[in-house]
């Protein structure tokens, strides 16, 4: 019996194959069966009940005035207020410079390892691994380890620098620098992230390139700045947009190292929208969601356009 | 000459990144094992008893055994949300990699939406509760489905366009029903891609801490992440506690991290480059 259906579809194999052979390219069966789009279905509800609704329905909500028990349609209201505010303008500030201090310490530092692992040094594997492994380690963990080592006079960061004769400063309780504080100790979280991404485009690069340079006589600056750097530039818009994107929505290291504060100075938009929604400003909350969404638009996607645009001419 | 050069480069290296990485995380280990007095100091020093067991069982038990608790917690919601993960969006990829139609610009558009776009907060708890998933495991869950769907179905769908076409064709004429093309053929030649993404989205669903913080309040149903948090004020005097936590906390990702680090690092950057 078993035998008489091999043999049933051996024979279906060899007449199928002679058919393909024989017609288009076109597949023979409906791609309706073998490719449904049925498959869709359940990412599709997820995505759409528990994402893009809310996020579409986050413009009409940011324009009333919306409590726990009544909203009021108040137009653009919350949006004024954001800019009339001097804490929530802060925040708006704030969240720009913190994307743009940890997004070009990353790029900096992640492109420095990177030429560093790259090269022929020792202990490569175990350098990767170091500068890697805080990226998978709990925020919240990283935060308040930080915390306790920036302490202003027990801490060891400042006991370091006493012991070499040096009066550290106030990281987190100085309102000029507590934000600052904060974006180096995302850098020292995510600068791996951007080390492991440069590698991957420097060893991309082929190795011809750097053969030219030698028979040129080029020196090791000038193997960098005309060989390396052009070369790695998609690399370098990914970690352009990724740290952009994640310094925009930045919430968990500042939430768990200063709360927003001293004051509100190291507020940002996404510190914001958590302390208006715990006062129960929801209306106020979601326009906060709104001007994030509105400052990643309005910056990453220009940037990235114009990124792709030059990659284009060369 | 070059040689020693660059030997003692590589030394200078490992001091540097051994002081820059590694001794914050000798810190919380070190605080771990002091006693309350001593952790107080918050200096960098050697602990002058052994308190380490006495710290977890006491960070274990309070709160009526809240991290445990919160540890079980923790575990469900990652390992649904992966799973489900997995499944779902390798069945997006498998259908926008072979299928050319007018949907694919529409679900292009969407995945790169979904990486952007940060969640509004507000509205996701209005819909939540509209659905009764508000402060439910369940409804975590399916939020962290759907944050993390377009990351997964971007390295599926170009993992999907390596394997050739005709395998699924060949299965078809070998007798296979259109089902099994993908969940018996297709499903299992993409287990490089899935450890990929399972361990990367472990580790990001695990760390996990806004989310929980917004839509699962109360201790009920405390995270990992959120029991951290809470101990944050209630330990305010004993960073001895506070750090065994974290350090407990810290294992899990560790682990995860010595075994298969280099499939976390491939799957950041290779998500990462096709984003």
């Amino acid at each position: 019996m078993l035998l008489v259906k091999q043999l049933v579809t051996m024979s279906d194999l060899s007449m199928t194959g002679l058919a393909t052979q024989r017609s288009t390219p076109r597949p023979r069966f409906k791609s309706g069966g073998l490719y449904p789009y049925w498959f869709y279905a359940p990412a599709a509800a997820i995505y759409v009940v528990l994402f893009l609704l809310p996020t579409a329905s986050s413009f009409y909500f940011s324009l009333m005035r919306w409590s726990l028990f009544d909203a009021t349609f108040i137009g653009l209201d919350n949006f004024a207020q954001f800019l009339r505010e001097p804490f929530l303008l802060q925040g708006l500030v704030n969240t720009l410079t913190f994307a743009a201090i940890s997004a070009s310490l990353k790029v900096v530092l992640g492109l420095g390892c990177a030429v560093l692992l790259t090269s022929q040094i020792i202990a490569r594997g175990y350098l990767r691994a170091v500068i890697f492994f805080p990226v998978v380690v709990s925020t919240v963990g990283v935060g308040i380890t930080f915390t306790v080592l920036m302490h202003p006079t027990e801490g060891a960061i400042n006991q370091a620098l006493a012991a070499i004769g040096i009066v550290g400063p106030d990281w987190l309780t100085n309102p000029r620098l507590a934000l600052i504080s904060v974006a180096l100790v995302d850098v020292w979280k995510g600068v791996g992230m951007a080390t492991v991404i440069y590698i991957a485009g420097i060893v991309s690069i082929p190795k011809d390139y750097f053969e030219a340079a030698r028979i040129d006589g080029a020196s090791k600056l000038q193997n960098f700045l005309y060989v390396t750097l052009p070369l790695c530039r998609p690399a370098t818009v990914t970690i352009v947009t990724l740290s952009l994107i994640g310094g925009l929505r930045t919430f968990e290291l500042v939430w768990t190292m200063t709360r927003g504060g001293p004051g509100f100075s190291s507020d940002v938009i996404a510190s914001v929208i958590y302390k208006q929604y715990q006062s129960g400003f929801y209306g106020l909350s979601t326009a906060g969601n709104v001007v994030l969404f509105l400052f990643i638009v309005l910056l990453v996607v220009p940037l990235t356009a114009y990124f792709n645009r030059r990659e284009g001419h060369e | 000459m070059k040689l020693i050069k660059d030997y003692w480069l590589g030394v200078l290296a490992i001091i540097v990144t051994a002081v820059v990485f590694l001794v914050p995380f000798a810190f919380i280990v070190l605080m771990a094992f002091k006693d309350q007095q001593q952790s107080a100091l918050l200096d960098f020093s050697w602990p002058q008893v052994n308190n380490l067991w006495a710290n977890i069982v006491e960070v274990a038990s309070t709160r009526n055994w809240m991290l445990i608790t919160a540890f079980v917690n923790s575990t469900i919601l990652t390992v649904s949300g992966v799973t489900l993960l997995v499944i779902f969006s390798a069945m997006v990829g498998f259908v926008l990699s072979r299928r050319r139609s007018r949907f694919n610009r529409l679900v292009e558009f969407l995945i790169l939406a979904g990486l952007m776009i940060p969640p509004a907060v507000v509205p996701t708890i209005w819909v939540l509760q509209g659905l009764g998933l508000f402060g439910k495991l369940h409804g975590l869950i399916l939020i962290e489905v759907a944050y993390h769907l377009s990351f997964c179905v971007l390295l599926y769908k170009a993992f999907i366009a390596t394997i050739p076409r005709e395998l699924d064709e060949a299965a078809i004429i070998d007798g296979a029903r259109p089902l099994d093309v993908f969940f018996r053929v297709i499903l299992p030649l993409l287990w490089p891609v899935t450890v990929t993404i399972i361990v990367v989205q472990t580790v990001t669903i695990f760390n996990d801490f806004t989310n929980p913080l917004y839509y699962l309040p109360g201790n009920q149903f405390a995270t990992v992440q959120l029991t951290l948090y809470n101990f944050q004020s209630q330990f305010e005097t004993s960073y001895n506690l506070l750090f065994t936590n974290i350090l407990l906390i810290t294992i899990p990702p560790l682990v995860v991290f010595l075994f298969f680090n280099r499939q976390i690092i491939a799957g950041m950057t290779a998500g990462a480059v096709k984003g």
